[in-house]
């Protein structure tokens, strides 16, 4: 497995890519009324959890909440399996029985796809003490939304984190809004990163709009924790396009806001810093466009032509022996 | 071969429990409050820091939804809590950890992740505690499919499920009680391993005219009926469930096959308590056994009250379940 800092930045925008195609693909199809439950989408928000797992090692443990496909698409989950999900087919990384919030590929360490809002930070403090426990030098990736930071199980989580030195980084997509309702009117801090201070843990931000920032600023939060485990807060401070999820207009923002971050999309930037340095052609974006683009496609086919999880299987998944 | 058996107390039998499990896998521990330092608020993991250390044996702040979510965490990934909740009235905090993230966790992800938890602690009402700290939780938690559940009454079998629920590969509430800690019984010796099967009811004592079903507390007030009732020439058979998840209907259907008449002593609330899901099943696959309608004791249907004579008209007790026998049987 590569070191982190030799993970090709242009590998990197093309999971982004992939990210982006891939949702687009969600909605259609989710409009077409072959994903049901609720979908939420991560259009807007790539760069963040590809620059942290940028940042991480492929066994460091992830775990996330319910806007959950592109932390899986990211930990190496195949477009075909998420899709798979979102049909219910048995093929789906979670047999068809987690759905769109419950994705989970233990082989590549993503550990959920949790929506009850908070409440899998906890269990992050879970996944860290194990690795504590049995002397790992692994990280745990907790990624939550803004809306979770006024949960009490996320309070106590950073407490138990701190106490108990664990090697967790508490990473908040600030994307603005918990479902349609501000950061000003849901949290009492002008900063997040600020809720980080009240436990002892240290805090950092970056712009989740710049992979770059995100990556570097996360390496430099791991090194840390792999040298000496702690824990560590990292506000990324995001937007998403789409509403909270497909049904929701997300009238309570303004168009203006939308374009402005547009215009920042994280996409865009990468390609055009990668293009300005000599390493990206015009062509090669285009090829790998294409390439998201029909993976993203061929993940539908796969989904539509994979059998249901049969009925007989109903009690399988209860207990295990 | 089996040794001389040894009277210890219920509090006891868990402790070895503990100890044995902690011994045999390193990837055992027990979190919770006041369980290293303290040695347990009920004093069950009484010795435990000083024997295994404070990376084994665990205090936390009270955080219940923290200490229960971290639990089910390491648990995703092979370790084998023993999270002890000082109540399992407090366990409502962190009702969410154990129902939504140790419950559906296996489901939810396809089969890939099983969570191998204990919860243990105290269950039910104690004495004069309020209505807040007296909460009988086992039919809340029964509702949830993926959740396995024991009410060991005896230090024997106290210690055997607690065993038993650590080894188990789901999560698992051994729900205790706190009037039952210092109560004594007879056990196996120490150096003899212990195991009894989750899902397997035991006769505590034989009758021939009426089936006690009891579990936890109501089986010592179950016993105490039976022996008043056998000077009314009423011989009561009485069977302790030992686990309420998975149900042990063989052992029912067989005991009310040979008596055809019961009273279920339980120590929740009558309203979608243990005793109405006992009830259905009778009727359903052993209707023409029934020689009377089935009667139920439980608590009254009211949050329970701090006076002692109050609490008392609340509680089930072998006075009620005397009646209930009676009633039954005609008599």
């Amino acid at each position: 497995m590569p070191a982190p800092e030799q993970r090709d930045e242009v590998e990197m925008l093309s999971l982004m890519l992939l990210i982006r195609r891939f949702e687009e693909r969600a909605s259609q199809q989710y409009q077409a009324q072959k994903i049901g439950g609720f979908c939420h989408l991560y259009i807007g928000q790539e760069a963040v959890v590809v620059g942290a797992i940028a940042a991480a090692r492929n066994d460091d443990y992830l775990i996330t909440a319910y806007r959950d496909h592109a932390h899986a698409l990211a930990r190496g989950t195949t477009a075909d399996a998420c899709m798979a999900e979102l049909f219910g087919k048995a093929t789906g990384c979670s047999r068809g029985l987690g759905g769109s919030m419950h994705y989970f590929d233990k082989a590549n360490h993503m550990y959920g796809g949790h929506a009850i809002v908070g409440a899998h930070v906890p269990l992050a403090c879970g996944l860290a003490f194990a690795c504590k426990y049995r002397e790992e030098d692994r990280v745990t990736l907790c990624f939550f939304g803004d809306g979770a930071i006024n949960q009490g199980a996320f309070h106590e989580a950073l407490n138990l984190a701190a106490l108990l030195k664990l090697p967790v980084i508490f990473i908040c997509e600030n994307n603005l809004f918990a479902m349609g309702t501000s950061v000003e009117r849901s949290t009492s801090l002008k900063e997040i990163v600020d809720r980080a201070e009240g436990y002892d843990i240290p805090g950092v931000v970056a712009d989740g709009m710049n992979f770059r920032d995100v990556r570097d600023k996360l390496s430099e939060v791991v090194d840390s924790i792999r040298k000496d485990p702690h824990p560590a807060f990292v506000e990324i401070r995001t937007y998403r396009y789409r509403g909270h999820s497909m049904s929701d207009p997300a009238s309570y923002r303004t168009k203006e806001q939308l374009e402005q971050y547009r215009m920042d999309d994280p996409i865009t930037r990468l390609r055009a810093q990668l293009t300005r340095e000599g390493k990206l052609s015009n062509e090669q974006f285009d090829a790998m466009d294409k390439q998201a683009k029909e993976t993203a496609l061929a993940s539908v086919k796969f989904a539509e032509e994979s059998a249901e999880p049969p009925v007989e299987e109903l009690y399988n998944y209860t207990y295990v022996g | 071969m089996s040794g001389e058996m040894r009277e210890i107390t219920y509090r006891q039998a868990l402790s070895e429990a503990l100890g044995e499990e902690l011994e045999r896998d390193p990837n055992v521990f027990l979190m919770g409050e006041e369980v290293a330092q303290y040695n347990g608020a009920y004093k069950v993991s009484q010795g435990l820091l000083d024997r295994f250390g404070p990376k084994r044996i665990i205090d936390t702040p009270i955080s219940e939804n923290g200490f229960a979510g971290m639990g089910v965490g390491s648990a995703m990934v092979g370790l084998r809590p023993v999270i002890e909740f000082m109540t399992f009235s407090f366990s409502l905090v962190a009702f969410d950890q154990v129902v939504n993230n140790a419950t559906n966790m296996l489901t939810m992800s396809g089969g890939q992740f099983n969570i191998p938890i204990t919860f243990r602690g105290p269950n039910g009402p104690a004495h004069q505690l309020g209505a807040t700290h007296s909460h009988a939780t086992e039919c809340l938690y029964a509702n949830f499919p993926g959740l396995k559940i024991c009410t060991p009454a005896t230090p024997r079998d106290a210690k055997g499920l607690l065993k038993t629920a650590i080894r188990d590969n789901n999560p698992v509430l051994v729900l205790e009680s706190e009037l039952l800690y210092s109560s004594k019984g007879m056990i196996e010796p120490a150096e003899q391993e212990l195991l009894i099967p989750l899902g397997q009811a035991e006769l505590k004592r034989e009758g021939t005219d009426v089936t006690i079903i009891c579990y936890a507390q109501t089986v010592p007030l179950a016993l105490a009926a039976a022996q008043a009732l056998e000077e009314e020439e009423i011989s009561a058979e009485v069977l302790d469930l030992r686990s309420i998840k998975p149900l042990d209907h063989e052992a029912i259907f067989n005991s009310v096959a040979k008596t055809h008449r019961v009273v279920i002593a339980e120590q929740d609330r009558p309203y979608c308590g243990i005793g109405a899901e006992i009830c259905y099943r009778i009727q359903n696959e052993i209707f023409d056994e029934l020689d009377a309608p089935i009667a139920r004791v439980s608590q009254e249907d009211v949050p329970m009250p701090y006076n002692e004579r109050l609490e008392k008209a609340v509680l089930p007790s072998a006075e009620k379940i005397v009646a209930a026998v009676k009633k039954v049987c005609n008599a």
